[in-house]
């Protein structure tokens, strides 16, 4: 055994009582799983879920056999706060047809990070989109592919950015820079939410 | 990597839950719910069930259950309203809403720094 952060066995202590979740949303090949084993204390683990596009309504495990039934993998970290707080970080596909396992699975997430390969902007319009759609505060980190450096007022048009949502850049293998990723993050959501008058603006928190 | 969950026939999985595939609207269980178990294995306990009572000797959330038994979030959480509802294992459910808490999202940012 390399070490115990490297086993994805190691418990957490026995306090720990809030689980808090931050998705990290970008398209294939875009450094998700980088970016959470950059800053995991775990090896990240992958889980999936698998459901049916009726399955809002009809939802029977035998359907699973017809060509709607969707598998949809993730990979995620474990980030022990402190000995109450546990944060994990999910990698999630930007895909369509990931999105309508949203609120089952990401109800309730502080917030995301849409990872972005600037020589690839246009996969990540369509997150973008759902991510406003579901009232989610979230920031755009574009990772640092060696490319040419874009002006992030270039990148900010290219996406069509909200004046309000941070974009910054990042090297998804730094674990200083992934951290900063996250922290960026959720000043950003302390921030919305500071304000006395916001409420309006909560995502929907609902238990799915 | 052969995942079971993903590769098997959705048999396997309908016959581990007696044919429900998720849970109904009122599932407490949350993806980062975190799970301990209130006690030991017992013989003659269906596998799945004996296996999440280890897994969660400290707590793990359902996402790190369901990555340990390779078997998707939804039939996880099944498995685990069984459990609940046996008292075989207690849930402590995140705190909501969290974003609206100052107190926590400080711990969170004092919590990142010290990475």
């Amino acid at each position: 055994m390399d070490s115990a952060t490297s086993d994805p066995r190691t418990p957490l202590g026995a306090p720990a009582d809030n689980g808090l979740k931050i998705v990290v949303v970008g398209a294939l090949g875009v450094g998700k799983t980088t970016l959470v084993h950059s800053v995991s204390e775990i090896r990240p683990l992958s889980t999936e879920e698998t459901m049916t596009r009726a399955g809002a309504t009809v939802d029977d495990i035998r359907q699973v056999r017809g060509k709607s039934a969707t598998t949809v993998a993730f990979d995620f970290g474990r980030i022990s706060l402190d000995a109450h707080n546990v944060l994990y970080v999910f990698g999630a596909p930007g895909q369509e047809r990931f999105w309508f396992l949203w609120d089952r699975l990401f109800s309730g997430t502080l917030g995301a990070v849409v990872l972005v390969d600037t020589r690839r902007i246009d996969d990540s319009w369509y997150a973008i989109d759902r991510l406003e759609h579901h009232g989610t505060p979230f920031i755009v980190a574009c990772n640092d592919f060696g490319g040419p450096v874009h002006a992030p007022k270039d990148v900010r048009a290219a996406l069509d950015l909200d004046p309000h949502v941070p974009l910054i850049d990042c090297d998804a293998r730094s674990r200083q820079s992934a951290q900063q990723v996250l922290i960026t993050l959720v000043q950003h959501v302390r921030n919305r939410y500071a304000g006395p008058s916001l409420p309006a603006a909560l995502p929907r928190q609902e238990f799915v | 990597m052969s995942r079971p969950g993903r590769d098997d026939a959705p048999d396997r999985l309908y016959t581990l839950t007696q044919g429900r595939s998720r849970t109904g609207p009122a599932s407490p269980f949350d993806l980062v719910t975190l799970v301990v178990a209130e006690s030991e294995p017992v013989a003659g306990m269906q596998s799945e069930h004996a296996a999440i009572l280890r897994i969660a000797q400290f707590p793990a959330s359902v996402a790190e259950i369901a990555a340990e038994l390779r078997l998707p979030v939804g039939i996880t959480k099944v498995l685990l309203c069984d459990l609940l509802a046996a008292g075989r294992v207690s849930a402590r459910h995140p705190r909501r809403p969290a974003t609206t808490d100052p107190d926590i999202m400080e711990q969170v940012i004092v919590g990142l720094r010290n990475l």
